[in-house]
């Protein structure tokens, strides 16, 4: 729904009567080849106006001279970083949706797995820390419990181990 | 039922919800059964309140009683009976009156039917409750009362938005909200364990139904939002890592973590610690997903207005309930008791590893989705985080977390033999081998076919092994049908539950990747008479006309299309709705099992005569529909397991304990 | 909980409890440091500052490549923009069309700062209908020295504009030195960017 209405309220905004769909069959260019390339790269470009569209997938009016920049920029030989870095001068990282891999960014692309890490460092701590070389014995409230725990195990979960 | 009395009975929940949060737990540091006792009444008089309130603000919607400026700004004489009962909701002020009416009801079952419960325990976790349903009610009071009056009285409404006059979106908020507040019984449950010191089975043994039936929920709720985006938005596509969507995922994620870790802790007494720390976190991320885009901070255009006030009390709301119990584990939880022996390669291992990987995914969620803010906080400058950043980091975070599930449930607990377990895994490696080739025959050799494939090979192999595990344990192939039969009786519901909600992820996972490999798009003009091929379909334009519909127009295209010698019509529409003015788009879906073909239609190049055409073919669709009924509907089959009853008998350390722990 | 105590304490090596209560409270540290970031961001809101309004990274560059057709049947001799248009002296660049509202709440504005400065005021057509934009501006006024038509938006995504109205002023070497992003206020051409011409003529 928030998508709609983020794009519903761009077309407000642009108030230009009957709102087009998302690409349209004039836009699409000749070359399978090129048209491909301007289709990946219009998933990466982020509809200004939207709310966390690509102008692949919306229906705005600027997306849509957005995405026919990109195919004139691509018919006339400009790689896919330089249509990248034109709308970058004109509207800064924001455009891109894929934010790009540079210092200030590191901690969005290495943190997950800088966490994985973390967390599997904890995790064997905890195997570790949880296999004392001898058993400490049973204090006797714990021994109470096993007791009960295995009385219970034994009652109701027989099919709970595998066979 | 007029909305004053509604508006009354809310207002007398408020101090009636702030006896339940102090009454009961003055009532268990001083071991005083009297106070404990309050919080039993105290529930149900709430739910009493807060079902009134819900029901008057209902009543107006439905009588269309345009002096309440909710109803007046939010629905329509115009409008069919669901859609203004629906509408009750489809509403800032609304929607948050259900949330706390769901909580209430919530609140009054734990009284109700939480006999078997500890008293202090009891009494501690409804005070919780409590003190949650006194934020909501003071923030709905303060902030976002539904029973405003308006003066003069208007005519007639404003209308509903038509996007949401739809069932898909009608159920979605209400199934998110039963999954958020069921965690929020998680949370209390939690809080309350820290305030007593002591995590053990019985604990857990009742945190995990709520956590089941609220996962369930949330998994169908996400289900309904997406399958509502694929069939509306025009685009066909259904998953977008839109921040509001993050906000429901980040949960779901949490809470599958803790749906997991809550078994450890009932079948091991391990994990304590965390299993806590995890309830806290889920609801603290649900409270997170219900506020953050009402306030203005996380997004600017949404559909629930914005204003600073609120943003301020969400805030407070946030830092008292989060912070607050987050401090209280900080303080409490080191003292928690140590688990037992404890084995990496182990069915507790394997659920380790689970909630590892399901815990970095949310950070992962949460990251990208906060960081646009964090990084202007900190003056970095304005940027996205958007879709091809998150395909990019959680699908890596996903591939060994579904290998993990192959092999996790044949495990046994304590110490398994992963050489073994793996040997029994050799039919579920033979299906990733022939279905990887299938796939790979049946599409090409490009990155994405291999992709493709290779998604279905996953999905080949966790539906396997869920297989081989379920029937070693009925013995499937060993002895009579009767035999097996009987054994298939006798197996624990939520054995049954974990088998089908696996086979649902399964066939979730071949849904993600066949969709999103081999999804095929032709984007065309057409006029009356002509044809296109999608996908071996031969669709043909028969034509489109002006249609009127109740409250809106319609432009209607009819198409037929041909395989083999079956033919469907399909006619998508596009709608202008009048109670507001707003268009919206009717896909027409043509859905065989394993796929649907998808047309949409749109206005052509000023003349009537030729039409946009949108042909979309849509493989493997279907799949994800049924993936995620299945899962929820595994949740449920776990939920009637008899030891998960709310009424399931006290167990023994549960009794034995309490008096002796705390002297 | 003085029982559990006692385990830990006597069962557990000495080094176990501080390292759990380390990490018990990143929790909490986390979130305090979210909630720090939430608080300012409301706190900025609250001040004023609008989300939606993206900040122009062009300032302080030369403006784009323009070559923008005149508006046929409008009787002003110099028409159509050019990048050269926009050097020599200081400028106002205002990106409009008739069917955008907030630029007709803007207009008076624009009216009044023809009449009583002598700033250049260029007016990008942004996809606009020619002969709308001509009725509009015979209806309500022209205070524009050059317009240029940008159908299609190649001015619009240039300058990095979001929506209409955005008004851009341009010192006399064609550098970009000022974005304003919706209508301007009588506040703001007084308070802002009146001085700033001021300034930037010296």
């Amino acid at each position: 729904m928030h998508r709609y209405i983020a794009a519903s309220i761009a077309a407000l905004i642009f108030m230009l009567g009957v709102q087009a769909l998302a690409v349209d069959p004039y836009e699409v260019l000749e070359d399978p080849v090129l048209e491909q390339r301007a289709r990946a790269l219009s998933q990466e470009l982020r509809c200004v106006v939207c709310q966390n569209e690509s102008i692949d997938d919306s229906n705005a009016e600027l997306a849509r001279d957005m995405r026919r920049l990109v195919r004139q920029r691509v018919t006339q030989g400009d790689s896919d970083e330089d249509v990248l870095s034109y709308m970058v001068e004109r509207y800064g990282d924001f455009v891109l949706l894929r934010p790009q891999f540079k210092p200030q960014n590191y901690v969005l692309w290495f943190g997950p797995f800088v966490l994985l890490l973390c967390g599997a460092v904890v995790v064997r701590q905890y195997m570790r820390q949880q296999k004392p070389k001898t058993p400490t014995p049973l204090s006797e409230a714990e021994q109470k419990e096993l007791a009960a725990l295995m009385a219970e195990t034994n009652s109701e979960s027989a099919g709970d181990k595998p066979s | 039922m007029s909305p004053e009395l509604g508006h009354f009975a809310l207002v007398l929940a408020l101090p009636v919800a702030l006896a339940q949060s102090i009454v009961p737990l003055i009532g268990a540091y001083r071991r005083d059964a009297a106070l404990m006792a309050i919080a039993g009444p105290a529930a149900l008089l709430q739910m009493l309140l807060i079902g009134t309130a819900f029901a008057a603000l209902t009543h107006a919607f439905i009588v269309s009683d345009f002096s309440v400026m909710n109803v007046f700004q939010n629905s329509h004489t115009s409008k069919p009976l669901l859609y203004k009962i629906t509408g009750v909701w489809g509403n800032h002020e609304g929607s948050l009156l259900l949330w706390v009416a769901i909580l209430a009801v919530f609140g009054a079952a734990v009284a109700a039917f939480g006999g078997a419960l500890p008293d202090r325990l009891k009494a501690r976790a409804l005070a919780v409750q409590g003190m949650i349903g006194l934020g909501f009610i003071a923030f709905i009071l303060f902030t976002s009362n539904p029973f405003l009056r308006v003066d003069p009285i208007p005519v007639q409404g404003q209308g509903l938005n038509p996007l949401l006059q739809d069932p898909g979106l009608a159920f979605h908020p209400p199934m998110l909200y039963l999954g958020y507040v069921g965690f929020s019984m998680a949370f209390s449950f939690a809080i309350a364990a820290l305030l007593e010191g002591r995590v053990d089975a019985a604990w857990a043994r009742w945190v995990r139904p709520w956590t089941l039936a609220a996962w369930s929920f949330l998994t169908v709720g996400i289900g309904l939002g997406s399958w509502w985006a694929y069939y509306e938005l025009g685009w066909g596509g259904w998953w977008f890592w839109d921040p509001v969507e993050n906000a429901s995922f980040i949960p779901w994620l949490t809470g599958t973590a803790l749906l997991h870790s809550a078994i450890v802790v009932e079948k091991r007494e391990a994990l304590k610690s965390w299993t806590v720390l995890l309830a806290i976190i889920t609801f603290s991320l649900s409270l997170l997903g219900t506020f953050l885009v009402r306030s203005g901070i996380l997004t600017s255009v949404h559909a629930f207005a914005s204003d600073p006030t609120r943003g301020v009390f969400v805030l407070g709301m946030l830092v008292v309930a989060v912070g607050g119990s987050l401090a209280l584990y900080a303080a409490k939880a080191p003292a928690l008791e140590p688990g037992g022996l404890f084995a990496p390669v182990s069915r507790e291992g394997g659920l380790l590893i689970n909630n590892l990987f399901l815990s970095t995914a949310a950070a992962t969620v949460l990251l990208g989705t906060l960081y646009p803010l964090i990084a202007e906080a900190l003056e970095l400058g304005t940027l996205s985080v958007g879709e091809p950043y998150f395909n990019t980091v959680f699908i890596p975070l996903m591939v060994p977390l579904v290998i993990v599930m192959g092999i996790g449930p044949l495990m046994s607990w304590k110490r398994s033999d992963l050489a073994g377990v793996i040997g029994r895994l050799k039919g579920a490696l033979v299906a990733v081998v022939v279905i990887f080739g299938i796939a790979l025959a049946m599409s090409g050799t490009s990155v994405v076919d291999i992709a493709g494939a290779a998604g279905m090979g996953l999905a080949a192999w966790l539906f396997a092994s869920a297989f081989i595990e379920w029937s070693a344990r009925v013995k499937l192939f060993g002895g009579s049908l009767g035999a097996t039969w009987q054994r298939v009786k006798s197996l624990p519901r939520a054995s049954h539950g974990m088998t089908v909600a696996h086979m649902g992820m399964a066939i979730l996972i071949a849904g993600v990747s066949g969709s999103s490999a081999w999804k095929q798009e032709n984007i065309l003009t057409m006029v009356a008479g002509e044809s296109v091929e999608v996908a071996g379909f031969t669709v043909t334009f028969n034509g489109a006309e002006l249609v009127q519909g109740p409250n809106y127009e319609s432009l209607q295209g009819t198409f037929t299309a041909r395989k083999g010698n079956s033919t469907v019509t399909l006619t998508p529409e596009r709608r202008v709705y009048d109670q507001p003015v707003q268009q919206t788009t009717e896909a027409a879906i043509h859905t065989t099992f394993w796929s649907d073909l998808y047309l949409v239609i749109g206005d052509g190049p000023g003349d009537r005569e030729q039409f946009v055409v949108r042909a979309f073919f849509e493989p493997f669709v279907p799949f994800l529909w049924y993936g995620i009924l299945l899962m929820g509907f595994g949740g449920c089959i776990s939920l009637t397991d008899r030891r998960h009853r709310i009424g399931a008998p006290k167990r023994a350390t549960a009794s034995a304990h309490p008096a002796e722990v705390e002297a | 909980m003085t029982e559990e105590t006692s385990n830990e304490a006597t069962n557990e090596p000495s080094t176990r409890v501080p390292r759990r209560r380390w990490i018990a409270i990143l929790p909490v540290v986390i979130a305090v440091l979210l909630g720090g970031v939430f608080a300012k961001r409301l706190a900025d809101v609250k001040d004023g500052l609008d989300p939606t309004v993206l900040q122009s990274v062009l300032l302080n560059t030369p403006v784009p490549d323009l070559d923008l057709p005149p508006l046929p049947g409008r009787d002003r001799v110099a028409d159509g923009i050019k990048t050269k248009h926009l050097k020599g002296e200081v400028s106002l660049v205002n990106i409009w069309g008739s069917w955008c509202i907030a630029c007709l709440a803007e207009h008076p504005l624009l009216m009044a700062i023809q009449g009583q400065s002598d700033v250049p005021i260029h007016g990008i057509a942004w996809r606009d209908d020619p002969q709308a934009s001509l009725k509009w501006l015979g209806r309500h006024g022209d205070p524009y020295s050059r317009i240029g038509q940008d159908p299609i938006s190649e001015a619009a995504i240039a300058f990095g504009v979001t929506g209409a109205p955005e008004t851009f002023v341009v010192d006399a070497n064609g550098i970009i030195r000022y974005k304003h992003t919706g209508p301007i206020s009588p506040d703001d051409w007084s308070n802002t960017i009146q001085p700033l011409i001021e300034q930037l003529r010296q």
